[in-house]
């Protein structure tokens, strides 16, 4: 009797992800249960829906259920003047959207040849490395609540505010936050952006050490983290995994180092590695990138040039609203761009953003009219989301649930 | 062959020399060499670009669909974006053929990661990726009966009349 039950849990255990597992009802005896986990539930940080299957505490296979919060972002693109698509973009990944717009607003820039004042590319490396550490901390503290420890996440969302609040000072939003135009910025930096910049630098590293001592050499969380859903760097490139979650497995990729937008090369920084592409590795690596973002901005707001905030861009970047009400050609710029009358050549150009999860891209095909004929995000977490199943396949429920959080897989951008 | 360096000319010559009857047209728009090639032998070239040593282009960044309803014969395609990351050079290929038989071989052999984009394209743009483990919908609801991203499907309502598409994009 038991011998068969054993055939068909190492036949579960072997099944691969993408066939559905093999199981009918004669052969449920009682032994293996079913677990949704998901769509809403507080542990899976977003809604999807793994349906799992458990001998006890082990998981023998799971189904994913992905598309709960599918917008059709693509399809609204294709009727979207190009300056009204970077909202859209704030709601791929809400946790860094800043840098989704910013990368959104460079991709416009590649098709037309736009030429960007250095100053931009700083202001942007500021923007996009403060979200970067903001996207970290809420991830990073979320491993640690998934393995018991509320009082780090409690601890630096207050920093994550502040993070907020820099933001407001340049575009008046806080999450979604459409930050900036295709050519730059709305406005200068402000002589406060720069005293709350200066503060956060100044206080944010010792809160941040505290953090990182409160969980980086804890006994019980490295022995909880440690082998918690690794994957091995092979394994990873398969899936297409990219970003922290790939460097962790060992591979050195980062879009920031590999293919440098935005003056990245001026700036010096390294790419941390992890070695088992486990939960521990995954923690390890955002820590320690974001130290070496607050490197990034500390050079960037040291040495940032002087000029224009934005690029000589009529076609695209609105005229200030005095010259619109007494300037006739302001007047007639500011129409043309409102209704999204602006000349565009036709092309195809793929660009792409180290964002909070790694490579995010930007196919966009223009036929020259007034909205993108085509535009295709590669959204990393829908991507590395697949291997999810073959991660936590043998281990146990509470170890799937770090997992998740570990690979801070976000629902806006996975089912954008 | 570890003196080849790699861009857009000699990885074209490389390419031409093994598989130069699949490759109907190749430009570079933005310095990204972009192939056109033969439905039928994508999958060959792909696994090509992954198994040579000189080139070691393994690295799937972006699969997906693209509908263009005036090109009679050709109406559908499938664009790859690929990326060698040890040498860090991308590539771009494309297939066009027939919306009355939509089906190009999956990839999924040679990259996992493709199997969810490939589920998407489908979703979305109705191609079938034949050897595809699972050629469901992904993001759509299961019952949901036509390819939503496909250019006759407007994105309001098409029977409304007080909005001019000439005014509100396509």
């Amino acid at each position: 009797m038991s011998n068969w039950i054993e055939e068909e849990k190492s036949s579960l255990l072997k099944s691969n992800q993408n066939e559905k597992p093999q199981l009918s009802k004669e052969t449920i005896d009682g032994d293996i249960a079913t677990l949704n986990l998901g769509p809403t539930h507080p542990a899976t940080h977003g809604i999807f829906q793994n349906i799992l299957r458990v001998d006890g505490e082990k998981i023998l296979s799971s189904e994913q259920t992905v598309g709960y919060i599918h917008r059709a972002f693509e399809k609204l693109a294709e009727r979207r003047p190009f300056n009204q698509i970077t909202p859209i973009t704030d709601r791929l990944n809400y946790c860094s959207s800043p840098i989704n717009n910013i990368g959104w607003e460079m991709t416009v820039e590649k098709l037309i040849q736009a030429e960007i004042p250095k100053r931009v590319d700083y202001m942007r490396v500021i923007i996009m490395e403060l979200a970067r550490i903001a996207d970290h901390l809420v991830c990073n503290s979320v491993v640690g609540v998934d393995t018991g420890a509320l009082t780090g996440f409690t601890y630096v969302f207050q920093e994550r505010e502040k993070i907020y609040e820099l933001f407001e000072e340049v575009c008046g939003a806080r999450l979604t936050t459409n930050i900036g135009r295709i050519g730059g910025f709305e406005r200068d930096f402000s002589p406060t952006f720069h005293y709350k910049l200066k503060e956060f630098l100044r206080t944010f590293p010792k809160v941040f050490n505290e953090f990182d001592s409160l969980l980086a050499r804890n006994r019980i969380f490295m022995d909880r983290t440690m082998k918690a859903g690794p994957i091995s760097g092979e394994r990873a490139l398969e899936y297409g995994f990219v970003g922290p979650n790939l460097r962790a497995a060992g591979i050195d990729y980062d879009v920031r180092s590999m293919n440098p937008y935005s003056s990245y090369q001026d700036f010096d920084f390294i790419i941390p590695v992890g070695v088992n592409g486990d939960t521990y590795d995954r923690f390890m690596v955002r820590q320690e990138e974001i130290r070496q973002s607050l490197r990034i901005i500390e050079q960037a707001a040291k040495n940032i040039p002087e000029g224009s905030f934005k690029a000589d861009l009529p076609d695209f970047y609105l005229p200030p609203k005095e010259k619109v009400y007494n300037n006739m050609e302001a007047l007639i710029y500011h129409f043309k761009i409102v209704m999204g009358e602006t000349p565009i050549p036709a092309g195809e150009v793929y660009h792409s953003v180290e964002g909070g999860n790694g490579e995010l891209g930007y196919y966009l095909v223009s036929d020259g009219g007034r909205t993108p004929y085509r535009l295709q995000f590669r959204r990393p977490c829908f991507i590395y989301y697949q291997a999810y199943p073959e991660m936590i396949t043998g281990s146990t429920i509470s170890d799937a649930v770090l997992t998740l959080s570990s690979l801070n897989v976000i629902a806006g951008e996975l089912d954008a | 062959m570890s003196d080849f360096t790699l861009n857009n000319e000699t990885v074209l010559e490389r390419i031409s020399a093994h598989f130069g009857d699949a490759i109907l047209s190749s430009e570079t728009p933005y310095d990204l060499l972009t192939l056109v090639v033969e439905p039928t032998r994508v999958h060959d070239l792909i696994k090509f670009l992954k198994e040579d040593e000189a080139l070691q282009i393994s690295f799937l960044t972006l699969l997906g669909g693209i509908h263009f309803p005036d090109n009679k014969g050709k109406e559908l395609g499938v664009n790859y974006h690929l990326h060698s990351l040890i040498h860090n050079f991308r590539i771009r290929l494309k297939i066009y053929f027939s919306i009355e038989n939509p089906e190009v071989d999956s990839i999924v052999d040679l990259y996992v990661g493709a199997n969810w984009q490939e589920r998407e394209t489908y979703d979305f743009f109705g191609i079938t990726f034949k050897g595809h483990p699972n050629m469901t919908r992904i993001l759509n609801e299961d019952d949901m009966d036509y390819f939503p991203m496909r250019k006759e499907y407007h994105l309001e309502d098409a029977t409304r009349e007080d909005k001019d598409d000439r005014f509100f994009g396509r």
